[in-house]
């Protein structure tokens, strides 16, 4: 388990080093140099210069790329060119509204998906089965940033749960916070709650039929013991690794559906600065996200090994 | 069983009608898509406009008409390039194997790290909007999946008995991968390109939608519902049209890919 | 009589209609006998095993007839009342040792399960018991094993395993489902030892299914021969092997194909 662990660990920091060479190499081979978008274009040749010089431009790339992974590692995201502050500072408050929305989100797929995968799966064929495939089918062609206008509509036009576009922060307390993330985690969650439920329902009915579950019935489990002592811990083992997959989708997701709700998080700065040319932000913000999803992704490797003792010490 | 093909005809039924629908708006549409009547800004849904018009009093029908055939547009041309490029990548390094397999995976692997969206938004941003841009980048960011789905069905076949004996005698390289392997692979591949579709006509809405795509006078659904999204108080039908073609379109095709898995499976 | 099987009769829905599984079967088990079933694949010899241990699917598999275990109809029971026999008074084990323990569940906990079902045990007496059963079954190495996961062990300790399983609240009545067809056959042999030392110790009845009649033959009273669904010959295994009365069961002694290395095994008892 150890050596799995040191092995995985090297893996993960690896991938994270590429991503961040991929992050950065991106925006230093694009045309069009960000000191005009900063001093405009009628700026003497000095002046440019004199700003590359400033912003470390003039340097070899490799050397930036040094300096900036430094900067990363400690702390240091760089300076907006925008908005001549931190961008660690910048996005302090971004991070906290797209992670809260992110985290809500996952949250809501597992309340949603799992209680429904076990029971349309229990009741494999019955009238709710049938209604649950159907709705699934639907749902999961609901692009997130649709369900987000529909959910808008209904719950803020319509029905006044919420006020569209005013902005809650943490400092408004827990409560009220939450309940502002509710509406955007839920459009963020539904089509891929859809899809865990569809997802679970089929593994927990191939565990079903295995041999093992009629070693359970001989020793007088009911249907419903045999599947919460025996299947569902079969059954979680690739749901596990499909609910880290979905962890990319719902950054994705976020993204999107903060634009749908006027929240001022990690997408709304991304798209703000790539008009603006925002280098610094733009590559701070995707090297973030991408951390969050390997990180994920690691989390979940390592989860899944503890669930199946077969891949135990490998 | 009786019930799925069911399952995939209706998707398959609800497939042509949308196309149908597109592939009409490409050249035929009831109004002027930008023809803006002063008298019927903001109208409701009539017998006239059976979806109402917008705030500049556009026929919604008609723009959604015009927009969904150029999703389509951009989807097909998105799938075509990712498709082919993917197909090719993925047949040569599951094939051959090696160093450049080992190399181009694990380069797959790292891209996957970056949610698609977020790819296609940075990608964007280095080229600018605009319709051709984004079918470029969301072409060549469509090329790891299929490349990843293509090498997995090659690795399979290639060390299969009819392959060895198509090697003995002498069969040329190219000829075993596209006339002895390939179609043996139509069934992933094809259920592959519907979830490809349905990835790329997303994608497309996404970015339409957050102004990174699509750009005017260029429609798209995507553009659509973010125009109808400003004036969702007053004129709430805008939406409503385009938002079912793009619900609608992406529950047909993956009703489609549910039957041809189901028909795999039996 | 302990276990009583009268005109058993077990039918399934079929693309074309109904397919009758097993026609027409009856048999007498009494305290402590064993009984083989013999037949080859598709003459219905584990669909009667499994009909008898309450676990076709009701909702699709039709079964008529009557099963007396101790002068209760099990057939006329609802399901949780069939439950309090399952694992307690009736057990079985299979023929795939691979896939018949969960690959999730420590080896302990599965050796115990009915005792968690049937008893109110506590956590100490079970494993107390669950250790004897294990040694009863051929694994004296219990207390090293009851932590090990199922792809640890090798296929004959897995049917061990299964053994203790079924063995850990002391049934009146053992099914044996092929349980010796999927293993090596010096495995084989040791395993039906196993089993011949159980009879002796604890007086259970065991029902023995199988292909193989050499194999009931090293373990069983009596034998029941069936093809198609149906009993075409029966009696005592000595008076059938050597004497079969019909050819069908000729046939089934001539393709033994294991003939030769079961003697090996069998001479041990």
């Amino acid at each position: 388990m150890m050596k799995t662990l040191v092995k995985r660990g090297m893996l993960l920091i690896a991938t994270l080093l590429l991503v961040t060479i991929l992050a950065f190499v991106a925006f230093s081979i694009i045309p069009g140099d960000p000191t005009s978008s900063i001093l405009g274009v009628e700026a003497t040749g000095e002046q440019v210069a004199a700003l590359r010089a400033k912003l470390g431009l003039d340097l070899p790339i490799w050397q930036r790329y040094l300096q900036w992974l430094g900067g990363l590692l400690t702390g240091n995201l760089g300076e907006s060119y925008n908005y001549a502050m931190p961008v660690g500072q910048l996005l302090a408050t971004c991070v906290t509204h797209t992670l809260t929305l992110a985290g809500l989100a996952f949250a809501l797929i597992v309340v949603i998906s799992l209680p429904l995968g076990i029971v349309a799966a229990r009741y494999e064929g019955g009238v709710v089965d049938r209604v649950l495939t159907i709705l699934n089918q639907i749902t999961m062609s609901v692009p997130n940033f649709v369900a987000g206008i529909l959910l808008v509509y209904l719950f803020g036009l319509v029905l006044h749960l919420f006020q569209p576009g005013a902005i809650v922060t943490p400092q408004a307390g827990w409560g009220p916070y939450l309940w502002y993330m509710l509406f955007p985690a839920l459009a963020v969650a539904l089509p891929r709650s859809a899809m865990t439920v569809k997802m679970l329902r089929g593994s927990i009915l191939r565990e079903m039929g295995q041999d093992y579950i009629r070693t359970a019935y001989s020793k007088g489990n009911s249907k419903t013991s045999a599947l919460w002592r025996h299947v569902l811990r079969n059954a979680m083992i690739p749901v596990v690794t499909f609910l880290a997959m979905t962890v990319a989708d719902i950054m994705a997701g976020s993204i999107v559906v903060e634009q749908v709700f006027g929240i001022p998080g990690l997408g709304k700065m991304l798209v703000t600065s790539i008009g603006n040319r925002d280098y610094p932000v733009v590559q701070a913000i995707v090297v973030l996200i991408a951390t969050v999803v390997v990180v994920c992704n690691f989390a979940a490797d390592l989860l899944y090994r503890v669930m199946d003792p077969r891949l135990r010490g490998r | 069983m009786k019930q799925r093909n069911w399952y995939g005809r209706l998707g398959a039924a609800l497939t042509v009608l949308m196309v149908g629908f597109a592939g009409v708006g490409m050249f035929w549409t009831p109004y002027e898509p930008t023809a803006m009547v002063g008298a019927d800004k903001y109208a409701a849904p009539s017998l006239a406009h059976p979806f109402g018009c917008d705030q500049l009093g556009r026929d919604i029908l008609s723009r959604t008409m015009e927009g969904a055939g150029s999703t389509l547009m951009i989807a097909l041309s998105v799938l075509a390039i990712g498709f082919v490029a993917g197909l090719l990548i993925g047949a040569l390094c599951g094939y051959y194997g090696g160093v450049v397999d080992a190399l181009v995976m694990r380069l797959s692997d790292a891209l996957a790290a970056f949610p698609s969206i977020l790819l296609a938004l940075v990608v964007l941003a280095l080229i600018g909007p605009g319709k051709y841009n984004v079918i470029g980048a969301l072409g060549v960011l469509f090329i790891p999946s299929f490349a990843r789905l293509a090498r997995g069905e090659f690795l399979q076949y290639r060390d299969r008995d009819f392959v060895r004996s198509a090697r003995l005698m002498g069969v040329s390289n190219p000829r075993i991968l596209f006339v002895h392997i390939l179609p043996n692979t139509w069934p992933t591949l094809l259920s592959g390109l519907t979830i490809g579709f349905n990835n790329a006509v997303l994608s497309e809405a996404s970015m339409s939608y957050l102004s990174i795509g699509v750009t005017a006078p260029d429609v798209s659904l995507g553009r659509m519902l973010n125009e109808a999204q400003s004036v969702w108080a007053t004129a709430p039908w805008c939406m409503l049209c385009p938002a079912l073609v793009v619900v609608l379109t992406i529950l047909g095709v993956s009703m489609v890919g549910e039957g041809l898995r189901e028909r795999m499976a039996a | 009589m302990m276990l009583q099987v009268e005109h058993l009769k077990i039918t399934f829905p079929h693309a074309t209609g109904h397919f009758e599984a097993v026609k027409d079967f009856s048999l007498t088990v009494e305290e402590g006998q064993v009984i083989g079933i013999v037949g080859e694949s598709g003459s219905g010899k584990s669909m009667t095993a499994h009909a008898i241990m309450g676990l076709l699917e009701r909702k699709h598999i039709q079964v008529s007839g009557s099963i007396r275990f101790q002068g209760v109809e099990l057939l006329e029971l609802t399901r949780s009342q069939l439950r309090a026999y399952q694992g307690k008074e009736l057990s079985i084990i299979f023929q795939e040792p691979m896939t018949s323990l969960n690959p999730t569940m420590k080896i302990g906990v599965q050796v115990e399960e009915a005792l968690r079902i049937h008893t109110k045990m506590n956590a100490k007496e079970r494993k107390a018991r669950a250790l004897e059963a294990m040694a009863l079954a051929g694994l004296p190495n219990g207390e090293a094993l009851y932590h090990q996961y199922p792809h640890q062990l090798s296929g004959g300790m897995r049917q061990r395993v299964m053994i203790a399983a079924a063995l850990v609240l002391r049934p009146r009545l053992l099914i044996a489902d092929e349980p010796t067809t999927a293993l090596d056959v010096t495995i084989q042999a040791q395993i039906l030892d196993t089993l011949k030392e159980i009879k002796r110790k604890e007086g259970i009845a065991i029902l023995f299914i199988s292909h193989d009649l050499g194999v009931i033959r090293a373990l069983c009273h009596h034998v029941v021969v069936m093809q198609q669904g149906e009993i075409v010959e029966a009696g005592p295994i000595e008076q059938v092997f050597h004497h079969p009365q019909q050819e069908y069961t000729q046939r089934l002694i001539a393709s033994r194909p294991t003939r030769t290395k079961l003697k090996a095994g069998g001479s041990h008892g």
